[in-house]
């Protein structure tokens, strides 16, 4: 290892070792040989594993990112990579995969009534529409064997009756009843003892899906059986063409035809229950913009979006700034510990406090208005405007002790001389504070403005905590209120917390909040260069 | 040095790997929670060709050791394996949904009624025969799991909220109507004559027994019981309701007021500030903790109608995606259908049973005794999935109406709304 190629290209002064140059397999070498062997084993196993239960994605990433692995480790030319590897790794699984996966919902119509494949609404439109006939006896009821081919026996009123999919029930005078009622054989089958048919899982399945036709007439329906031990008649009341991919009522004769909007729907316009997930384009990002019953709101909620993120970034770096200033000041007496007490908001979880903050602001019985405002009757989370004030302000609460603490961080690694420097050219505090202190804080605290920016623009925490977005909009039918910000919006509207789900939607939306905040903090961060130019 | 950087640097990678690799399956939409992971006994893919079968169960914590019983007398008697795979009650609706399509669903979920029209729209639950043993159980309970004349669930518990009354304060007898009911709350000389949950974001649930006594119920029902999606709350009865709470709000009388929450409700009921609550089972333990000793009656008329309470009925869900169907009805009908099961579920997490014999055994208590009267009277909470249209406009337009806007105006812009949002 000492003298592999890395070392010797990473190496300032390279000692000439001929007699190990050529060898360069060191114990460094073996144990490396070993961790990748360990990986090698966990990912074949991985690969085995998604093999075996068709996970044909996983299978192909895994075999990729171990391809990847071995020939990075085990190549000469690939320094750099070997460092960059495993966190590309992360990027991709746990960044690109989400986004991409994100945006792969928005284009589709992902929600209630949306939420499997074609044939798995087909199943469920067959399992949903295959009735008991109407007062119709359950019998007891045994499952027959006769090499691969199953049957079932039946023990109607006193006599057994036995049957297989393509044979119809008829009666067996041989078989043996027992004295509890239970059919023990019969003629020509093995009837499947009940332990065996429980245990496999490939039987039971089978058994699960037999269907024996009562009578030759197809309108008198089938036996089947749920659990393996009683029987009953059932009738299916649609009918499934793949062929013309229509599914016909055989009632009413109603013929329901696939559309590409992912549902069964009849000439009338009436459709099954189950739809399936379809590609819709870009249709959930238009009807974003376009539908004035969502874009409306949506619009406002925006503009309240930023109005709450940047007041609540630069309220709080203020707060914390001036508190900081003053608290920095060697004159103050006792300054750590009253530091350490404007510390505490900080160390309190956030939605705890929110909580807290809630019970506090209730008109009647909260101590805000009873201490401070003479036990007026102020709703403040039941107006528009003293909701907005009311969230802010405990925001501000929230977070300017961090901004405290950044700053005096910043302010205690100021260079003295500069301050002195400015002394001696005789500017004034005002001054210094904005060519020498503001400037210098800043440099150190713009990224992470930026930052707490992006942390607000999606503070979900404290709005859900606090309000619950509200108090609603009147003039919308989304569950939508005037504290909503986009995220708390794209959470109400994906319907996760129950209610009707549009995933489809919540995610189109969500890929335009990633997009405004990913620009917003590019074009940020650009600046915040012009202000290092300044600082150094 | 340099050779320890370059052993280190593999190491990490090598371990950023494996944890890489282990998480594979995450970028999965199914991705399961930690929980789950580590309560999962055993996960089908990892277990080579499984010879026996599995039935993995996702339940909430309470029900856990009640179904662990009936598991364990199943495994016993049938050679199977069930897996109880421990979740949040309220995560269990949308990860159903999330993962049944997926093939990696569990076979049976713990759930209740309401979300039957979701999740039979999602196509991802099985329908269910009770056969003969439907008969054993109450009639609204299976109602409540019937959707378009199909039953999806097994149900084992009923709940709905009654009128709880402070017996110091003005004894067990119950008021008739909800004039009656305030004469004696003010003749009780407390705080608050009446005191119930509106909180900011309204409150529908609570009240819909003084909305259904002025005969305006969500949804109206059909013959057979079931929900139509026709809007029952328009009309002259709903605006009858609407201005009962404008007179009963804050520019009114007071009763109904948005500053009461969940949490303020419970203290000033145990504190004894208001002798009358409209409050379900679950908030029984807090009043007999802070020494408050109480009876429950059915929910006084406020119209000329009996009030009907919604009914939350609890139960077990068949997945449409499972391979162990047979043996999942098995599991339901024959091991957690009977009276030993449902006794032990009671005694796990104490809901009125849905089993009617286990029923009348507890109904002995006065105070479930209450409860299961106030739910006798009840009507099923609709499961179609348009009531998840109803709750935040009806909640909305009733927290408005308390607080003080034109009742009429702001009850009818919330039918036509919902109507709206209903046709699509």
């Amino acid at each position: 290892m000492l003298t592999s190629p890395k070392d010797t290209a990473t190496r300032p002064t390279p000692r000439a070792v001929p007699a190990r140059e050529w060898n360069g397999r060191g114990g460094g070498f073996l144990v490396k040989l070993a961790l990748l062997a360990i990986v090698n084993a966990f990912g074949v196993a991985v690969v085995l594993a998604a093999w075996r239960v068709e996970s044909y994605g996983i299978l192909a990433a895994s075999v990729a990112i171990l391809v990847a692995v071995d020939w990075v480790y085990l190549s000469r030319r690939t320094v750099p990579l070997k460092y960059l590897l495993p966190g590309l790794i992360f990027l991709a699984v746990f960044q690109l995969f989400v986004l991409g996966y994100t945006g792969y919902v928005a284009l589709t119509n992902y929600g209630t009534g949306h939420a499997v494949t074609k044939a798995q609404a087909v199943d469920a439109v067959l399992i949903q529409n295959e009735r008991r006939v109407e007062d119709s006896a359950s019998y007891p009821l045994v499952v027959l064997r006769d090499g691969a081919e199953l049957g079932f026996a039946i023990l109607d009123t006193g006599t057994v009756r036995i049957g297989t999919p393509d044979q119809p029930l008829y009666d067996d005078p041989g078989a043996v009843v027992d004295g509890e009622g239970r059919i023990t054989s019969v003629t020509g089958w093995e009837v499947v003892p009940r332990a065996e048919l429980l245990t496999d899982s490939a039987l039971q399945q089978r058994v699960f899906d037999l269907r024996v036709p009562a009578s030759a007439n197809a309108e008198d329906g089938s036996i089947r059986t749920r659990e393996g031990s009683t029987g009953a008649v059932y009738r299916s009341v649609l009918e499934w063409d793949p062929a013309s991919d229509t599914m016909t009522d055989v009632d009413t004769g109603v013929v329901y035809t696939a559309t590409d909007r992912g549902n069964f729907v009849a000439q009338d316009g009436s459709a099954l229950a189950v739809g399936w997930r379809v590609n819709v384009g870009l249709e959930n990002f238009v009807r974003a913009v376009t539908d004035t019953d969502l874009a409306k709101p949506l619009l406002r909620v925006t503009g309240w979006t930023f109005a709450f993120a940047i007041i609540s970034v630069v309220s709080a770096f203020l707060v914390g700034l001036g508190l900081a200033l003053v608290y920095n000041d060697e004159r103050v007496r006792g300054r750590k510990i009253i530091r350490t007490l404007f510390i505490l908001p900080y160390a309190f979880p956030a939605f705890l406090s929110a909580l807290l903050w809630r019970g506090m602001l209730n008109p009647e019985y909260g101590i805000i208005n009873d201490w401070f405002f003479g036990n007026a009757y102020i709703s403040w989370l039941g107006d528009p405007f003293l909701a907005k004030l009311s969230i802010l302000w405990v925001n501000l609460w929230l977070s300017y002790p961090y901004w405290m603490l950044v700053c005096i961080g910043a302010l205690q690694s100021m260079p003295a001389e500069r301050i002195e420097a400015a002394k001696i050219d005789g500017a004034g505090r005002w001054r210094m504070f904005r060519s020498i202190t503001m400037p210098q804080v800043l440099v150190s605290t713009a990224p992470l403005l930026i930052a707490s920016f992006a942390f607000n623009f999606n503070n979900f925490v404290i709005i859900y905590v606090l309000n619950n977005g509200g108090p609603r909009f009147a003039d919308t039918s989304f569950p939508l209120g005037h504290t909503d910000i986009l995220i708390s919006a794209v959470y109400n509207i994906s319907g996760v917390a129950g209610g009707v789900a549009d995933y489809g939607l919540a995610s189109a939306l969500a890929v335009i909040i990633f997009i405004v905040v990913g620009g917003i903090s590019a074009f940020a961060f650009r600046q915040t260069r012009k202000l290092e130019e300044i600082g150094s | 040095m340099r050779k320890r950087l370059t052993l280190s640097a593999v190491a990490v990678a090598s371990t950023l790997l494996l944890a890489a690799c282990s998480s594979a399956p995450a970028p999965a939409p199914e991705s399961p929670s930690p929980t789950e992971a580590a309560t999962e006994t055993a996960s089908p893919s990892e277990e080579p060709a499984p010879s026996g079968a599995e039935l993995v169960v996702w339940v909430d914590e309470n029900r856990q050791p009640a179904v662990a019983d009936a598991a364990a007398k199943f495994e016993a008697e049938t050679g199977a394996t069930v897996s109880l795979v421990v979740k949040n009650f309220a995560d269990i609706r949308t990860d159903f949904i999330a993962q049944a399509p997926t093939g990696e669903g569990p076979d049976i979920i713990v759930g209740a009624h309401d979300w039957t029209g979701a999740l039979v729209t999602a196509g991802v639950v099985e329908t269910i025969d009770l056969g003969d043993k439907a008969g054993a159980f109450e009639k609204v309970a299976l109602d409540a799991f019937a959707y378009d004349g199909q039953l999806y669930g097994l149900p084992y518990a009923l709940e709905a909220i009654a009128l709880v009354q402070n017996v110091d304060l003005v004894g067990t007898e119950a008021p008739a109507t909800w004039d009656d009911m305030i004469a004696k709350g003010k003749e009780a000389g407390t705080e608050r004559a009446v005191v119930i949950n509106v909180s900011a974001t309204g409150d529908g649930y609570t009240s819909y027994g003084f909305q259904t006594s002025f005969g305006a119920p969500v949804f109206e029902q059909d013959e057979s019981g079931s929900y139509t999606t026709t809007v029952g709350m328009g009309g002259e009865n709903g605006v009858a309701f609407a201005k009962f709470l404008a007179e009963n709000g804050q520019k009114g009388e007071g009763h109904f007021t948005t500053d009461i929450d969940y949490d303020i409700n419970q203290a000033l009921f145990s504190e004894g500030k208001a002798p009358y609550t409209i409050q379900g089972p679950w908030a029984i333990g807090a009043y007999t903790d802070a020494g408050i000793e109480v009876a429950v009656n059915p929910i006084p008329k406020a119209g000329d109608e009996t009030p009907a309470p919604f009914v939350g009925v609890q139960g077990f869900y068949v997945s449409a995606q499972s391979q162990n169907k047979l043996l999942a009805n098995e599991f339901l009908v024959n091991y957690i259908a009977t009276e030993e099961a449902q006794q032990a579920l009671y005694d796990a997490d104490p809901r009125i049973p849905a089993f009617t014999a286990v029923a009348e055994k507890v109904a002995a208590d006065p105070i479930v005794a209450g409860f299961y009267a106030s739910a006798s009277a009840g009507v099923p909470m609709p499961s179609i999935p348009e009531m998840g249209l109803v709750w935040d406009l009806w909640n909305a337009a009733e927290a408005a109406i308390i607080t003080g806007s034109e009742p009429e105006a702001t009850w009818n812009k919330m039918v036509e709304d919902l109507e709206a949002a209903i046709a699509g």
